[in-house]
């Protein structure tokens, strides 16, 4: 199968791969996926005030899979944490090109950025109580 | 070094030149109907033809008598199951088969099933990917008519106790269809020693051209009969009707031919080579896992896992590389390769599987440099695993609560 031109330079030259602390103040992580199912995304968001200042990705899975991450940490940097939550699966597909095979990658990714937005959410309220 | 490197030739092999040197002539010049007795153009393509055969049979210790034309290995064995079990049915309608049989076997069984015509036994294999002849021997009731276990695996390169299973089938009179796509020109086959009554294999697993395989059908002891699955001019002894694909059928007699000559020579300097890759590979990588056996296994197959990797976007790093993975990222299912499943092979290492397949042209430069290759990629990949950093930091991956997707 070719790969579109984005996924191919994404998957050569991943952005923002690494980690955060994940107790660090104003981090949030996301972690989904299964190594059964052959895709795992680990997702960080780094937040001061209401913005995404920085995001961090791994990700067990196919090219498809790292692009689709590679791109949504790219996405998340700068954002609010609302503008974040619009971010759509489809919006991946339609960068990146992925044929119907690869939209599971896009989903993946998108739940990610859920599950990092979520955790950041539960983490801030505890500390403020 | 010439780039890309051909590293899969357990999916299709480049042909000889010695062999497209003989299949020529057979296109322009020599262009005969062997079915055409009665003029010079037919006698020429039918020498050109029984040739073939002769060589074909030499290889496989079989009588020219018995070798039956099909387009490949896929026809063969569904001209075996279907054959069979169409001749057979007052006698039975039960065949035992194994889970990690190629598709065509599989599927032709599932067919048969499916349509009421049979009904199959799949045995299980050990941990190598091997089937046990006293299970073989468990599976047989009064209606079994035939038995159908690979010769060798085309993806972990285990080699079956063939020879065993055929005696159980001889003792109980049983019919033993063994696909040996995978074996035949590789390593030694001996269809009387092996008890083997039906055998399919192709050409261009060989060296020779695509589009030509062969059933190979027992004449005596037993005298194997098999209804035709294609009707027309009688072609074939009444097996599998359709003119004689003259050049493939020289060009695969000529594969056969070298192969004889050569494969003792050639199993040993393949067997170096892939003992080469695996070391290399595995000495420099921490976590990889054999797939398959270690000794009971092709000369020139390696299959490895790399944990915490996914099979194909290592594929994906090797561009220059020809290879194949047990990940099924592209497939619509998302299942990794059953054969690994089989095998009792976790589905975390079945996606991070990779099949290395050694051929005839492949050179100890190209084994250096895909070693060199193969530990920059998985070392890379891991380094932007976060199973590789979880299992690191301590972490036991089987523990944590996945959100299977």
């Amino acid at each position: 199968m070719a790969y579109s031109e984005k996924v191919v330079d994404h998957y050569n030259n991943p952005r923002n791969v690494g980690s955060f602390k994940k107790d660090e103040k104003g981090v949030g992580t996301g972690m989904v996926g299964a190594p059964e199912c052959g895709d795992v995304m680990k997702l960080q968001i780094k937040v001061e005030g209401e913005r995404i200042v920085d995001a961090k990705f791994k990700t067990f899975g196919c090219g498809s899979a790292i692009a689709s991450s590679s791109l949504a940490t790219e996405w998340l940097k700068g954002k609010t944490i609302d503008e974040a939550q619009t971010i759509k699966n489809t919006d991946i597909v339609q960068e990146l090109n992925l044929p119907p095979v690869k939209i599971h990658c896009s989903v993946l990714a998108e739940d990610a950025i859920k599950a990092a937005l979520a955790d950041y959410k539960k983490k801030a309220e505890t500390e403020t109580k | 070094m010439k780039l890309p490197i051909f590293l899969d030739n357990h999916s299709t092999t480049p042909m000889d030149p010695r062999v497209l040197e003989a299949m020529l002539p057979y296109f322009v010049e020599k262009f005969g109907n062997a079915a055409s007795r009665n003029h010079a153009f037919g006698w020429e393509a039918e020498e050109a033809v029984e040739n073939a055969r002769k060589q074909i049979a030499k290889l496989i210790h079989a009588d020219s008598k018995e070798i039956v034309f099909t387009s490949g290995a896929t026809e063969s064995d569904n001209l075996a199951l279907k054959g069979v079990i169409e001749m057979y049915h007052e006698k039975g309608n039960h065949i035992i088969t194994s889970t990690t049989e190629h598709r065509a076997v599989l599927d032709t069984a599932k067919s048969l099933e499916t349509k009421g015509k049979a009904t199959v036994t799949y045995l299980s294999v050990d941990k190598y990917g091997m089937v046990n002849p006293e299970d073989v021997r468990k599976a047989i009731t009064d209606k079994t008519v035939l038995i159908s276990i690979m010769l060798a695996n085309n993806e972990i390169g285990t080699i079956n106790p063939v020879k065993e299973i055929g005696k159980i089938a001889k003792e109980k009179g049983i019919l033993f269809h063994c696909d040996a796509t995978q074996g035949v020109g590789k390593i030694p086959v001996n269809v009387q020693e092996m008890g083997i009554d039906l055998m399919s294999f192709s050409a261009h697993k060989i060296y020779g051209p695509k589009g030509i395989g062969v059933l190979y059908v027992r004449k005596k002891a037993p005298r194997v009969r098999i209804a035709a699955q294609m009707d027309g001019g009688g072609h074939e002894r009444g097996m599998r009707s359709g003119t004689l694909a003259v050049p493939l059928i020289v060009g695969f007699g000529r594969a056969c031919e070298i192969c004889e000559q050569e494969m003792d020579a050639e199993g040993r300097k393949l067997a170096a080579m892939r003992d080469r890759l695996q070391a290399g590979i595995m000495k420099a990588l921490e976590e990889t896992y054999l797939n398959g056996h270690p000794t009971q296994r092709l000369p020139h197959n390696l299959n490895i896992s790399f944990a915490y990797v996914e099979g194909e976007s290592l594929l994906m790093g090797l561009k220059e590389i020809a290879l194949s993975s047990g990940s099924a990222c592209t497939s619509a299912t998302l299942e990794p390769s059953y054969v690994l499943r089989a095998l009792g092979v976790g589905s975390d290492l079945a996606h991070s599987s990779i099949r290395f397949g050694l051929g005839r042209f492949n050179t100890d430069e190209q084994v250096d440099y895909t070693i060199k290759r193969m530990i920059e990629i998985v070392t890379r990949l891991r380094e932007m695993s976060p199973l590789y950093e979880m299992a690191k930091e301590g972490v036991d991956l089987k523990s944590v609560q996945w959100a299977a997707h």
